[in-house]
């Protein structure tokens, strides 16, 4: 990294603090919980990216993951009378109920236990391909799902948990943000990146070059699943309930929505689309609701949202094939290159 | 548990499969001859019985004069939606028409939500097929017996179809080869439009059953039969109709004797079929009787 990349970098983070300083204080709880999602949306989107975007491994299992986290930090960090309330149908299994750990823990194990089922699952699973990999994922959810639904004493079952202490707050949220892109740029970057893009691009001539395919496969696999369970633990705590029903297949269709809108194989799209589909999410609200013009008034169908969504991802797939940033990434360059208005490529002949 | 009830759970099982089996043909259809899962398949089979709901409950339509109306427009619905999502991506990666495959599943479910209301509906009886028969000590509905029944008229029809005739023929070139199927002087868009209306057609008719069998409709009810469909076709052996009716009637009857033996095990009865698609995937990938797929360089 250059030194003039470090500065930058550290001064958009600098920047970001007091922002995050800022909207903590001054917004209202609405606006802050939209940045919120816009964060944890983030995380989501980025870990899926890592097994479909850079691995190339068409999961459309992380709604699964993401249960198996929330579920955890809730149940990490509920206090022992809360439990009590939650679970009146049957009590909680005994060793859980008086288990409480600090929240960063609880979002640490939550995601090491989300990672652990990964590798569970990843084993038999990954050696299939394509369209028998993205079904057998979805299965492996949908499993996780039932269980989670029929498991009355460790996970209360149907009825959910509710009052799960809001403690994710913006620090937290792009705390987990910011680590998880470092991370993943991190990754991405190494040898174990340049191995998943050349396992995306062609298994046999990775394997040919001495790529250990499973290995890989698995890796992607269970890092993706970890950062799933982080998000998924830091969304339960923002939202204060969860239940099985949340966890469905449409919650992987949402976060597939954002890694095809950015660009399968782009962190920087990744990021700019968690962003947009989490605040259209709420703006686009109008829509469900009616809207008085003065001299008219349309009823609000609702519903009318999800048919926006499913419309736009149809959209950016037929047309935009490479999403928002198709493969490309932020660089400072580029940004420099743009205030200085000329194209790269003649920079680029000029040295 | 007595012969009797054992009778009584087989036929449930028996009528459940043979729809599976219905929905689970356009499937396997499809991906015979487009390599692609049809995720929109269980969201046109919701369609249908919306369709037909409409026909009968708004248009006063009398049941039979709806449920043809439901299966035709449910057929250009299949064509449609190949035609609009599909069609336009045939030479893009695979990644690409498994994500427009799930949009448009997503798609025609949330318009169902706009346009028919979320609110689940009564499915209209028909008592015709609704009334309660008593066979020796096993008592069932006409329609539990008719299920079966239509399932395999039609699938012997579909057989006949694919190995007699010039459609048949050329639905089987285009799917060993669509290249040479072309040269060969097969409209091989027209092909493929055929098939999805074929499958899309048994699907409504798998629709309107299930409507029958199961009378509360709603705009979601298509995702679980439509997962489970496409397990039954990779059980059989995907691509291989045979197979996808043999996988169709293994998951029902497996499905109901589960719930009748382990009635402990209900709550996990939707489980059942993702782990045997994982135990099938795992030991037999190419399903019970799907043909070898070589991997080529």
């Amino acid at each position: 990294m250059k030194r003039r990349d470090i500065i930058l970098t550290s001064a958009s983070i600098l920047l970001l603090l007091v922002f995050i300083n800022f909207a903590s204080g001054n917004l209202d709880a609405y606006k802050v919980r939209i940045l919120n999602l816009c964060a944890i949306y983030t995380v989501l989107g980025l870990s899926m990216n890592l097994i479909n975007g850079f691995t190339g491994l068409f999961s459309l299992g992380h709604a699964g993951f993401m249960a198996v986290g929330a579920y955890t930090t809730a149940i990490l960090t509920m206090s022992q009378v809360t439990k009590q309330q939650n679970f009146f149908l049957a009590p909680i299994l005994p060793p859980l109920d008086k288990l409480n750990v600090p929240f960063l823990f609880a979002l640490l194990i939550g995601g090491l236990l989300s990672a652990f089922v990964a590798f569970l699952i990843g084993a038999p699973a990954l050696r299939l391909k394509g369209d028998y990999l993205a079904i057998a994922t979805l299965g492996f959810s949908e499993i996780i799902r039932i269980v989670f639904t029929n498991t009355q004493r460790i996970t209360n079952g149907a009825l959910g948990l509710k009052s799960i202490p809001n403690t994710t707050n913006l620090w937290w949220s792009y705390g987990a943000a910011v680590i998880t892109i470092a991370i993943m740029a991190l990754l991405i970057n190494s040898s174990y990146g340049k191995a998943f893009k050349a396992i995306r691009e062609d298994e046999i001539a990775a394997e040919s070059m001495g790529i250990n395919l499973f290995k890989h496969k698995v890796l992607s696999f269970v890092i993706g699943a970890f950062f799933a369970g982080v998000g998924g633990g830091l969304l339960g705590s923002l939202m204060g309930t969860i239940d099985p029903l949340m966890f469905r297949f449409s919650f992987t269709f949402s976060i597939l929505l954002i890694i095809v809108l950015g660009g399968m194989g782009s962190m920087t799209g990744t990021v700019i689309a968690a962003f947009i589909i989490s605040s259209a999410t709420e703006l686009l609200r109008f829509l469900d609701q009616s809207i008085n013009l003065g001299f008219v008034v349309i009823p609000g169908v609702s519903g009318l949202r999800m048919v926006v969504f499913s419309a736009l991802l149809m959209i950016v797939v037929l047309f935009f094939r490479n999403g928002l940033m198709g493969t490309n990434e932020f660089s400072w360059d580029k940004i420099i290159n743009l205030f200085q208005r000329k194209p790269l490529i003649k920079r680029r002949l000029g040295q | 548990m007595t012969f009797n009830l054992f009778l009584q759970h087989l036929t449930n099982g028996v009528s459940l499969g043979s729809l599976y089996a219905l929905i689970a043909i356009g499937y396997t259809m499809v991906y015979g001859i487009l390599r692609l899962i049809n995720f929109a398949h269980g969201d046109i089979f919701m369609m249908a019985v919306y369709f037909s709901f409409f026909g009968v409950a708004t248009f006063g339509m009398p049941w039979y004069v709806s449920f043809v109306v439901a299966i035709i427009l449910t057929c250009f619905l299949g064509m449609l939606v190949e035609r609009a999502a599909y069609k336009p991506l045939r030479e893009s990666p695979k990644v690409n028409i498994l994500v427009s495959a799930i949009g448009a599943s997503f798609l025609l479910q949330n318009l169902a939500v706009v346009v028919f209301g979320g609110r689940p509906k009564a499915f209209p009886t028909v008592n015709l097929f609704q009334q309660v028969m008593t066979i020796g000590a096993v008592s069932l509905q006409r329609l539990t017996l008719i299920i079966p029944v239509a399932s395999l008229t039609l699938l012997f029809g579909l057989l006949f179809l694919i190995n007699n005739t010039k459609s048949g023929m050329a639905m089987r070139a285009v799917s060993k080869d669509h290249e040479t199927a072309r040269l060969m002087g097969v409209d091989v868009n027209r092909t493929i439009t055929l098939t999805f209306g074929i499958g899309s057609a048994l699907a409504a008719i798998g629709g309107i059953m299930w409507g029958m069998k199961f009378p509360q409709i709603n705009p979601a009810m298509g995702i679980m039969p439509g997962l489970k469909c496409f397990i039954a076709a990779v059980i059989g052996g995907i691509g291989n109709i045979t197979g996808a009716v043999l996988g169709g009637f293994i998951l029902g009857v497996g499905e109901i004797m589960i719930v009748a033996m382990l009635p402990s095990l209900t709550g996990y009865r939707d489980a059942f079929a993702f782990i045997l698609l994982i135990v099938i995937l795992l030991f037999k990938p190419t399903g019970i009787m799907g043909e070898k797929i070589s991997e080529k360089v």
